[in-house]
């Protein structure tokens, strides 16, 4: 979709929701290096949401949102849960089906659009939480990435089942007492990262939403290398602040905490041969593009 | 909104010419082919500008999932992959179906309804896939033998639901199923069933049209939602998501959409009527005596019919192509004259019986059976003994046939 789509006719301009003139006047589509700076100067492509207040899968979603190399060409697969409260004002194409099935319609949905638009990029980007990724959809999750399928797949890891009250999860923490672990979990939270590399992942990150600057790094990645060379893996620490006990404004120090050195959300990278030389390969056609530029700067 | 163009006329990268559906379904000169019906329903496939299929191995459909991926070697499909389950193959069809593909799978038994999640989120979200059910046993013990009781499961999903009788039907059916699914004010998914075994495994002369013709491909911008390939302009849907609300706008809004795809179900009514020629098919309903089948045992009743004659009885016959929409009419006005109905079917519930029950005046007037199930046959002579039985002549035993 190019920038001209989204255009509205002059006459039916001002009955238009004031959302949407701002997504044409200010969003940015098709901005090249577009990023998390954007945020407070130019229109997000989230609109609201009616998550808790200080919930940091917010701050997620908006950088996520901030970083997508390719908004415009974009589509995104979610599941239910709380991410589902936000995607319906998402100002990219976003899909909700059902509850685990996330990355199967991201299957599908990846090669249809291959093949109505050969010539074209089209970037398809799964975000779900960590009961629809780990526990009910994990073998769409794993065969997804068996079969190299070219998306990247984002967990919002809160670490249990935040949108129904709080239950235990795959990726809750080993003797966290919650609704359905009522005497704490009795098992280890599982390694997904490192079954996504065994599972054939290209780009595996482990983080926090802590840091901005590193979110786009991690996104902008992880789509460009999924859109050139194979799957990719993102889990992302959005912890539910109400059903760990944290209050609103608690949630960023609750981040940083646990992406100490010897925390659960160090952070943590795999990246495969192939993903590495196309890395380096896009540094340097970046430094040449930035030489070029300074050159020409100098010049004028 | 991306262009729509009309691409009648022109060629696929086989060489195949873009054809006007009707008059390659109904114009077109035919070769009669000598097929399982798996094969066929690769040869509908080849002329149906399929872009993506996605296959996993169940009996009795294996095959044909197979044979379909060999059209995608040959160039025919846009894509074709295995699934990993079938809640996971229809979901890659969803998801397939939201990105604008025309898109095509097969299914059968507990694969149906290890899958069925997944049915009224397709009619829900108004996605017109194509799925072939070759019906078979889903009970405990294990049977891979035919029975319908699975499309039971099918008939409340919002999906179109059709039950083919032959190899015939089915290629014709797979062709005109698209234009019928694909239709803007219908744009629903349609189950095109039919008996596992007695229709996939034997062979039988099928009329095909040309291999040098193919459907018009879909046009993913004539759908009446937004197709999901970011070419139109995206749209908050809504301030704060009706799943969470506990409102009467809510309940509301919910309850309209599912009137909506109901109301879809009866607008593809017309549309049914014309491709497949009716929903049903009648023979001398004048009779007083009837017989009402879909799938195979509208063969058996016909053979039974032809027994019944020679012994001086004489029976009509209703075949029900389309079971959504449901040809509610059609059976009234085709069964006013009969005293004695009969159902034959392939199933241990009797759910035609129930359907046709619930339509007709003096439902007493239907006899919920003969019923097989299991994998049994259904040999006509068990019919033709229901009805004599019933009208109160004499029935030779079956119980010594063959010894």
């Amino acid at each position: 979709m190019s920038k001209e789509r989204i255009k509205i006719s002059p006459d039916l301009y001002d009955i238009m929701p004031s959302d949407y003139q701002d997504l044409v006047q200010s969003a940015t589509y098709g901005k090249e290096d577009r990023g998390w700076k954007d945020i407070g100067t130019s229109k997000e492509l989230i609109e609201q949401h009616s998550l808790c207040a200080g919930c940091p899968e917010s701050m997620a979603f908006r950088y996520i949102l901030a970083s997508l190399p390719n908004p415009e060409d974009t589509v995104m697969v979610g599941s239910t849960g709380c991410t589902s409260l936000v995607f319906p004002m998402v100002a990219v194409h976003n899909i909700h089906s059902l509850f685990g099935n996330q990355n199967a319609i991201a299957s599908g949905l990846k090669r249809a659009l291959s093949v109505r638009f050969p010539d074209r990029v089209k970037d398809v980007v799964v975000l779900a939480g960590d009961g629809a990724t780990v526990d009910i959809g994990l073998d769409m999750t794993l065969q997804a990435w068996f079969r190299q399928e070219k998306f990247t797949t984002i967990c919002f890891d809160n670490e249990l089942y935040a949108n129904t009250g709080g239950q235990e999860s795959g990726l809750m923490q080993k003797g966290f007492v919650a609704k359905m672990a009522p005497v704490g979990k009795l098992f280890d939270k599982v390694r997904l990262p490192e079954i996504a590399r065994e599972s054939g992942c290209h780009y595996v990150v482990n983080c926090t939403v802590s840091k901005p600057s590193l979110v786009e790094k991690v996104i902008r990645n992880s789509v460009l290398i999924a859109r050139e060379i194979g799957p990719t893996y993102i889990q992302l620490y959005t912890p539910c602040i109400l059903e760990i006990g944290k209050n609103s404004m608690e949630g960023l120090q609750e981040m940083r905490d646990s992406e100490k050195p010897t925390e659960r959300f160090a952070y943590k990278e795999y990246v495969s041969e192939p993903a590495k030389q196309f890395l380096a390969e896009l540094a340097a056609k970046d430094k040449e593009r930035k030489a070029a530029a300074k050159q020409l700067a100098g010049k004028a | 909104m991306a262009e729509t163009k009309s691409h009648i006329g022109t060629q696929n990268k086989k060489g195949q010419t873009y054809t006007d559906a009707w008059k390659m379904m109904h114009e077109a000169p035919r070769t009669p082919s000598f097929y399982t019906g798996s094969e066929v329903i690769k040869e509908a496939l080849r002329r149906a500008s399929c872009d993506v299929m996605i296959a996993y191995p169940i009996t009795p459909q294996s095959e044909a999932a197979a044979l379909i991926g060999e059209l995608f070697a040959e160039g025919y499909i846009g894509d074709y992959f295995r699934g990993e389950s079938e809640f996971a193959v229809m979901s890659q069809c969803a998801g397939a179906a939201f990105g604008g593909a025309r898109v095509f799978t097969t299914t059968a038994g507990p694969g149906t309804m290890r899958a069925m999640e997944n049915f009224p989120m397709w009619a829900g979200a108004r996605l017109p896939i194509q799925m072939i059910v070759t019906c078979r046993g889903i009970n405990s013990p294990l049977s891979i033998q035919p029975d319908t009781i699975e499309i039971s499961y099918l008939l409340n999903t919002g999906m179109l639901v059709w039950h083919a009788e032959t190899a015939q039907d089915f290629f014709d059916w797979i062709l005109k199923g698209f234009m019928v699914s694909e239709e803007p004010e219908v744009h629903l998914p349609l189950a095109l069933c039919c008996d596992g075994f007695f229709v996939t495994h034997t062979k039988d002369v099928v009329n095909l049209t040309p291999a040098e013709m193919c459907l018009p491909p879909y046009d993913p911008y004539r759908s009446p939602v937004p197709c999901m390939d970011m070419e139109c302009p995206p749209v908050r849907m809504m301030r704060d998501p009706f799943i969470m609300k506990s409102n009467y706008i809510s309940y509301a809004t919910h309850a309209s959409w599912q009137q909506e795809i109901w109301a879809a179900v009866e607008r593809s009514r017309k549309h049914t009527i014309k491709w497949i020629n009716g929903l049903v098919d009648t023979e001398n309903t004048d009779a007083e005596v009837v017989i009402v089948a879909s799938g195979t045992a509208v063969s058996q009743g016909r053979e039974a019919i032809r027994l019944l004659e020679d012994e001086g009885v004489r029976c009509g016959l209703v075949k029900v192509k389309s079971l959504r929409p449901w040809p509610g009419e059609e059976i009234r006005e085709a069964t006013k004259n009969a005293k004695h109905i009969f159902v034959p079917e392939f199933n241990v519930t009797g759910w035609l019986a129930k359907e046709i029950k619930a339509t007709i005046p003096n439902s007493d007037r239907v006899h919920a059976g003969p019923h097989v199930c299991g994998g049994m046959t259904m040999p006509p002579e068990i019919i033709a003994s229901e009805i004599k039985t019933a009208l109160g002549l004499r029935s030779e035993s079956l119980a010594g046939r063959g010894s």
